[in-house]
């Protein structure tokens, strides 16, 4: 089939400002968006520049607005999107160059809720003992890919850049739920704050974002909950 | 710009940042990658890491030693495989202690099931060696030491691609890197270097591995005169999506999933009667070619069914759910309900820069290091997997040699001083660079890549014979000769991916030729490399590692022994 890309183009070296382009592919309908952006830089035009490196789904390189919603671009199939297809760079991050923002808020973000695992006890000679159930009660937010596609799509995040954004919130979850952690408090004093969880308004955007399917609203949900009811819900 | 380091790491995939956890308390490191560090493809390793835990069943590590030398056809340096299986358990440990997920067993352990050539007694009956965390283990172990870097402070250099290594008077000294956002050239200097970046699998064109595995790390390594030891060893996995090379894990036949003909038979059977679909990945891989020549693939095409709908909607959801959304996603099938398509698969290289047990990286025969140069993970050739890498024991390896070169490059920190750069270490990357942006030859980069990717896949593929691949080596030969009049329409610095691609094709098209080559020279059948000329494995005369060097008169070839210690050859069935 052949396919219209319109993609937003921004030349730091040569543009004052970002504009569109369109390029003409020939593709398989289960070919994905990221195959048909190869094409383009691969036997079109050179400069074209995105992130890429899996090719599917699992490593997060390669999020992208696509027809007004945050995708991957290896996960979205060209029989989805039809004979337009509208790329651009995430929002609300600073644009690089074409479709590559700068992540480095995002991942200064992520850094300053401790995302790393907290315990003040010896560790034993061997496992730490950790029921199923206990196991799956963070199994959700352990899927996170630091794509960046939710807090990009997040509407509080576009009106207030200092806003933790929902992939901090998701991988501070991840170990507030954990049973073995013991690192909740510290945490909880990062994302008590009216620039933590406190500026979600559950608009739900994330949710759908996320290619990982993480339920990102509920988990904010849950951190909320224990910050205003002490218990974990 | 100039740096100065202690130790240099190349690559933050698994091997690298666990190397990096070592280095804190002795001194200065920095962790370059030329992408951000969770997007390595240990990522996207899924079935489980490899450790004789015994959680849910009696397993010892001597059984495990086994399995991996056998599973290697015998060509695994037993001295590495004892240390793999060895230290496997502790680092696994240590792993959970660092807060790693893993799936858990009714009474709180670590979950652990059967994989591919993983046996109790010495190959009596498969064993539940695998821990893993749903079919995500990779991933958590990724996300896991990347959170301990953080915790540490490790200072990294994200997106810096790195384009050579400084040797001076026979030492390593520092790499130069180029950082994409600017275009800028930085020197590192350094007492030690480690590289850490992966496998090449985009030699081939079906490969389950990311558009950044190209193999810098060993191709670097190869220009500054280190021999690459074993390439001919490449595995292809049995079960990729078809068309696609998107992996899926071992672990769905783990879990019992088998895998089927166009007669729907379980064809296994009259492979490995033993194992079956557990059997090592290189005897599967061949099966389905078989089948598949002899016409019974898949409506008479080129793949075979997997099939887990036996498995019931739950164990799927539950253990395998990555892969049902994969095959969701891409196939439009629900694995729960209907078989998947699957074919080999170029996946894992278990060949790469030569190293000794300290993840030293070592030049000859002898086993000589070259001072302050190390290599770990898939780019290295301990060789603890031998002619065929068994499931589970790359993750395994990562973390074991990981931290084996860690703690002896820290010792060399203590022990050693600087040693000065060479003048102008980064001019020939430098030059190189300049030479592809001002290329006019018109030669394309995406065709050179695509026809190296095609003849790889069709003459140096899972079954090989004499004339394909020297029909391959003329092949490679003509299109590195292209390569010299290359041009490229992107001449900006800034994040231009453009002369990074061309750069990488240089790397691939080098350890191409050298895997060719390799290939064509080895008149046996051995683990992963099959030829039909030679289809029996010979022992007498080739039970030795290859080390191919390139120089300028192209590619010369010696050999080096095996470290024999517990246990025999013997003949390899399953």
């Amino acid at each position: 089939m052949n396919v219209t890309l319109k993609i937003q183009r921004f030349n730091p070296e040569a543009d004052d400002k970002p504009h569109w382009e369109e390029y003409q592919v020939e593709v398989e309908p289960t070919d994905r968006l990221l195959d048909a952006l190869n094409q383009v830089k691969w036997y079109q035009d050179g400069t074209l520049a995105f992130r890429r490196s899996c090719a599917h789904g699992v490593c997060g390189s390669d999020a992208m607005t696509i027809n007004s919603v945050n995708r991957l671009a290896c996960k979205v199939l060209m029989q989805e999107v039809g004979k337009k297809v509208t790329v651009e760079p995430l929002r609300g991050f600073p644009i690089v160059k074409d479709l590559v923002v700068d992540m480095d808020p995002f991942f200064d973000k992520y850094r300053s809720v401790k995302p790393y695992f907290i315990s003040y006890e010896p560790d034993p000679p061997v496992e730490r003992y950790q029921s199923p159930e206990e196991r799956a009660r963070f199994d959700d937010t352990t899927k996170c890919i630091l794509c960046g596609a939710c807090t990009s799509s997040c509407p509080s995040f576009w009106g207030n850049r200092e806003y933790i954004g929902p992939a901090t919130i998701v991988q501070a979850h991840r170990f507030i739920f954990d049973s073995r952690d013991q690192g909740t408090n510290e945490r909880l004093e990062v994302l008590n704050d009216r620039e933590g969880v406190w500026r979600c308004r559950t608009i739900f955007n994330c949710v759908g974002a996320c290619p990982r399917e993480i339920d990102v609203t509920r988990a904010i949900g849950e951190v909320k909950k224990l910050l205003l009811f002490n218990r974990m819900v | 710009m100039y740096h100065s380091y202690d130790a240099v790491i190349v690559g933050a995939g698994g091997a690298g940042l666990r190397a990096a956890l070592e280095l804190g308390k002795v001194g200065s490191v920095a962790v370059l990658s030329k992408l951000y560090p969770t997007r390595s493809h240990t990522g996207a390793a899924q079935g489980g890491i490899g450790a004789a835990l015994g959680n849910t069943e009696e397993d010892l590590w001597e059984w495990h030693m086994f399995d991996t030398v056998k599973g290697g056809d015998y060509l695994t340096d037993q001295d590495a495989a004892e240390v793999l299986a060895l230290e496997a358990v502790e680092t696994v440990y240590e792993l959970e202690h660092w807060g790693l997920p893993f799936d858990r067993t009714p009474d709180g352990k670590i979950a652990q099931r059967p994989f591919g050539g993983h046996t109790h007694h010495f190959g009596a009956g498969p064993v539940r060696r695998s821990c893993y965390a749903a079919d995500r283990t990779g991933h958590m172990i990724l996300q896991t030491l990347y959170q301990q870097c953080v915790r540490h402070n490790v200072q990294f250099f994200d997106e810096y691609h790195v384009l050579d290594l400084s040797i001076h008077d026979g030492v390593a000294c520092g790499v130069t890197a180029y950082q994409v956002l600017t275009g800028e050239i930085h020197t590192f200097r350094a007492k030690t270097v480690l590289f850490a970046t992966g496998g090449m699998g985009r030699m081939f064109k079906i490969t389950s591995n990311a558009h950044a595995l190209t193999g810098d790390g060993p191709a670097i390594a190869l220009r500054r005169g280190v021999p690459m030891e074993d390439m001919e060893f490449f595995q292809f996995h049995p079960t990729g999506i078809r068309n696609m090379g998107i992996l899926i894990t071992e672990a769905v036949r783990g879990e019992g999933g088998i895998l089927l003909n166009n007669e729907g038979e379980h064809f296994m059977e009259r492979y490995s009667p033993t194992l079956l679909d557990l059997a090592p990945r290189d005897i599967v891989s061949r099966a389905i070619y078989l089948e598949v020549r002899a016409g019974r693939g898949i409506a008479g095409k080129d793949y075979v069914n997997l099939d887990a709908s036996h498995l019931g909607r739950e164990v799927v959801e539950a253990k395998l759910p990555d892969i049902a959304d994969f095959c969701k996603t891409y196939l439009g099938v629900d694995p729960a309900a209907e078989p998947m398509p699957v074919q080999p698969t170029a996946h894992y290289a278990m060949g790469g820069i030569p190293t000794d047990v300290e993840g030293r990286v070592v030049i000859d025969e002898g086993n000589t290091p070259l001072p302050g140069f190390y290599a770990a993970g898939e780019c290295a050739c301990v060789s603890v997997h031998g002619a065929n890498r068994l499931g589970t024991n790359s993750l395994v390896d990562l973390v074991v040699f990981g931290r084996r070169a860690g703690r002896d490059m820290a010792r060399y920190i203590r022990e050693n001083d600087f040693v000065p750069l060479p003048v102008e270490p980064e001019c020939e990357a430098c030059d190189e660079v300049d030479r592809l942006l001002g290329g006019t030859g018109g030669e394309s980069v995406a065709d050179i890549r695509r026809e190296l990717q095609q003849v790889m896949m069709d003459d140096v593929g899972v079954f090989r014979v004499e004339a394909q691949m020297q029909a391959a080596v003329d092949k490679v030969h003509e299109l590195q000769e292209r390569y010299r009049r290359v041009s490229i329409q992107d001449k900006g610095k800034k994040f231009n991916t453009e002369l990074l691609e061309a750069i990488e094709l240089g790397y691939l098209l080098d350890l191409a030729e050298v895997t060719a080559e390799s290939a064509l020279a080895r008149k046996e059948s051995r683990g992963a490399h099959s030829r039909e000329d030679f289809p029996e494995r010979d022992d007498e005369n080739w039970l030795k590692h290859t080390l191919a060097y390139r120089g300028e008169s192209g590619v010369e070839l010696r050999y080096k022994p095996v470290s024999i210690t517990r246990f025999e050859p013997k003949p390899r069935t399953y």
